[in-house]
């Protein structure tokens, strides 16, 4: 396993991420790979590398590939997940990124050795528009922030907009002006900054904000100048998990991690988990090693990945993203699940959810 | 299953009736003191006591002795008796609702204990096993007196369980430990727990009782364990998430359904190996909304029936070619089934629609939807 730090600097200290964020999800499945394990003769290790900001993720990949390891589970940003992709094609090894949600590792800069078991920015903001439209809250105000991130997830809620019938009826940019979250925690200059900066919008239904570095969003809820409510990267967030999700079974799953890690499960370790099931999966049925077998496993029509979300998931063949249903959660509970009822699609209404085949730039090489 | 209550013996009597709610229903609260079953007084106010949450929150009620055996009851003191009981657990209800299959109507609704799942009756019909998942135990309805007069040491969130042919012994999923635990009904001691795959659910017993098999949904097998040895002999590698195995009256077949892999295998009990999957396709729907949870066959093992999840559908299925003879539309979300003791009807809980679904066995037809309480999960019938 790859993994960056991820900033401690968050707006909630409930959203600080532990030593073990991410890789106590793969701690876990690959406990219940083990099970699985025990009575096929089978057993997973992991080898856990965590990124100090500035490392060379390459080298890093490098060196557990000449040790060998056939599967690499990553939250890397972009770029540095394309090079240890390319990296471990030359190896055979299959990688899964469970961290990156950018749009172009699935479009234009896909490869055929890359897993997307994370959403993508457009799968996101497709769940959280197909229930505003269903809620009948068609009116938006736009506010994103200031980094790269935060602009590309704006885009993807205009592009989001246009493809459900949504209207932005203003959009906004919140700078990021820097310093620390600790310092406010929202009831002292920041009571009066949310008011000002939402003042003045045209009618709107709802806020949607896209604020991948808490910056800001997650001030926004009940700090509007006029009563709306938020969603987007605060209030009611799209999100692959939550600790608080407990439908269709997810109970069990929530409990055996808090058994192991004596804290709730996020979103990043859940999709750590479903990598990492993934590949115990496919190693069980193809009993076998090898990346290249559980690949075509995995895009076989009988390949499915067994989370706790009502339906079964599966790899999109033309540009491998783990096709899922998205909760919208308010961290206390599960407000909906999307795709919402009504949204159809040929193939399958996961497919309603981010960029579909006709429209992919995604050519796997 | 024999059956469990005789005309001839009335339901008890009410001492008073000042705090009973519109349905019927006790709340625990206000339950009447004063009202006892001829049976001695079992010891499961110490089983519960002891149980190792005390700090759960869902004990409270439990705390007063004097209450215990009169938790729950429901009364209908003056109701006609029963003709044949199906007996529903209502998951989100804390409740068992009983119909009257004669009737089709609910005629009782018993409050039960936290989310109640997995259900069986004991040989002779005189009490109904319960699966408490929230309460960690199973409680043991009278299903005359309809009181609760016992609980069986389950181990935590126990889902699903099954009586041995023999009615001696209770086999329980531990879906949170992982665990088989096996119940001597006579003691209600646990006499042995086998260790089994992630996240447990299904058991089946053979018809001659030798071998028990559980399904355990995250490490997707079947495992095969004998008894009374209590060995795990076979673990058998099925489709995603299987949750449900039933062996054909004839014990030559056993079917496990994966609800993620929307799958029946058909397993070999003697070679221990998958001889046939199959799968369902229902025109107009979605293949991830095909969720197969429970099978049920006719005693002459012809006709195999299996629940379909949110595809709300029971799948009829030919036992010998296991071709698909018919797709009978029921209620939202069917996830458990029983047959009449005859095989005339067929009961099915409809769990989104808060409703059970009966179904002509002779014609395959829908008759009548019965509605019962909250998020109905299981059910057990008993004959006349």
């Amino acid at each position: 396993m790859l993994r960056q730090t991820h900033s401690r600097d968050t707006i909630s200290i409930l959203d600080i991420p532990a030593a073990d964020d991410f890789v106590a999800g793969a701690k876990l499945a690959m406990a219940d790979d083990n099970t699985t394990g025990r009575f096929l003769d089978q057993s997973f290790a992991i080898e856990d590398v965590k990124l100090a900001p500035g490392d060379d993720a390459a080298a890093a990949a490098k060196t557990l590939l000449d040790s060998g390891i056939g599967f690499l589970i990553a939250d890397l940003p972009a770029d540095a997940l394309l090079k240890v992709a390319d990296l471990a094609r030359a190896g055979r090894a299959l990688v899964f990124n469970a961290g990156a949600p950018d749009e172009r590792l699935r479009e234009e800069d896909c490869r055929a050795n890359l897993v997307h078991v994370a959403p993508s920015r457009a799968q996101l903001a497709d769940a959280l528009a197909q229930y505003l439209i269903w809620k009948q809250w068609p009116k938006w105000l736009l506010v994103v922030g200031s980094h790269p991130e935060d602009v590309a997830l704006g885009e993807a809620y205009e592009r989001a907009a246009r493809k459900f019938g949504a209207k932005i009826v203003e959009k906004r940019t919140y700078a990021d002006a820097g310093g620390g979250r600790r310092s406010d925690s929202g009831v002292v200059q920041t009571q009066r900054q949310m008011p000002v900066f939402t003042q003045k919008a045209p009618n709107y239904d709802v806020l949607v904000a896209a604020d991948e570095n808490q910056v800001f969003a997650g001030y926004l809820p009940y700090r509007t100048w006029d009563p709306r409510p938020v969603a987007g990267s605060g209030g009611l967030m799209p999100t692959s998990w939550d600790a608080s999700h407990e439908l269709w079974g997810a109970v069990q799953l929530q409990n055996r991690f808090e058994r192991m890690a004596h804290r709730g499960m996020n979103a990043r370790d859940n999709q750590a988990w479903v990598a990492m099931r993934m590949i115990g999966d496919a190693v069980n049925r193809t009993k076998s090693a090898d990346p290249q077998a559980a690949r075509d496993l995995m895009l076989s029509p009988d390949f499915d990945v067994a989370d706790f979300k009502g339906v079964k998931l599966t790899l999109r063949p033309w540009n491998l993203q783990l096709r899922q249903p998205i909760l919208l959660t308010d961290g206390r509970g599960t407000v909906s699940v999307s795709p919402q009822e009504g949204f159809l699609h040929q193939v399958s209404e996961l497919d309603t959810l981010g960029l579909d085949q006709p429209e992919t730039k995604c050519k796997l090489k | 299953m024999q059956a469990q209550v005789k005309r001839a013996r009335p339901l008890p009597q009410l001492a008073g009736e000042g705090g009973r709610r519109p349905d019927g229903v006790w709340p625990a609260a206000l339950t009447p003191v004063g009202l006892r079953d001829r049976r001695p007084e079992p010891s499961w106010d110490h089983a519960l006591l002891s149980s190792p949450h005390p700090a759960s929150g869902h004990l409270p009620r439990f705390a007063e002795k004097g209450k215990l055996a009169l938790l729950a009851l429901a009364l209908a003191a003056t109701g006609p008796a029963l003709a044949g009981a199906a007996y529903v657990t209502n998951e989100k209800g804390d409740s068992v609702s009983i119909i009257d299959t004669a009737k089709m109507q609910t005629t009782k609704t018993v409050a039960i204990g936290q989310r109640p799942r997995g259900l069986a009756l004991s040989k002779d019909g005189a009490f109904l096993f319960v699966c408490l998942g929230d309460d960690d135990t199973i409680a043991i309805l009278d299903t005359k007196s309809l009181r609760i007069v016992g609980a069986l040491p389950s181990g935590p969130d126990p889902e699903q369980l099954r009586l041995s042919p023999d009615g001696a012994t209770l086999f329980v999923a531990n879906e949170n430990d992982a665990l088989l635990t096996a119940i001597d009904v006579a003691s209600r001691k646990a006499i042995r727990e086998t260790p089994v795959g992630v996240e447990p659910e299904g058991v089946a017993v053979s018809p001659d009782g030798k071998t028990v098999v559980v399904t355990s949904e995250t490490t997707s097998m079947a495992h095969f364990i004998d008894w009374p040895g209590g060995e795990s002999v076979a673990n058998i590698l099925v489709p995603s998430r299987p949750r449900f195995a039933e062996f054909k009256p004839d014990g030559a077949e056993l079917w496990v359904s994966s609800e993620v892999g929307g799958k029946i295998s058909v397993i070999d009990p003697v070679r221990k190996a998958v001889v046939q999957t199959f799968a369902f396709d229902v025109p107009g729907l979605r293949k991830e909304a095909i969720q197969p949870v429970g099978i049920r066959f006719t005693r002459d093992g012809r006709l195999g029936f299996v629940a379909l999840g949110p595809a709300n559908r029971v799948a009829v299925v030919d036992g010998a070619t296991k071709a698909v003879l018919k797709y009978i539309l029921v209620g939202q979300r069917v996830w458990h089934l029983a047959l009449t003791p005859d095989d005339t009807q067929l009961y099915a809980t409809n769990g989104v629609s808060n409703d059970v679904t009966v179904i002509d066995v002779a014609s395959l037809k829908a008759l009548k939807s019965i509605p019962v309480g909250s998020y109905p999960w299981g059910v057990a019938i008993a004959g006349p």
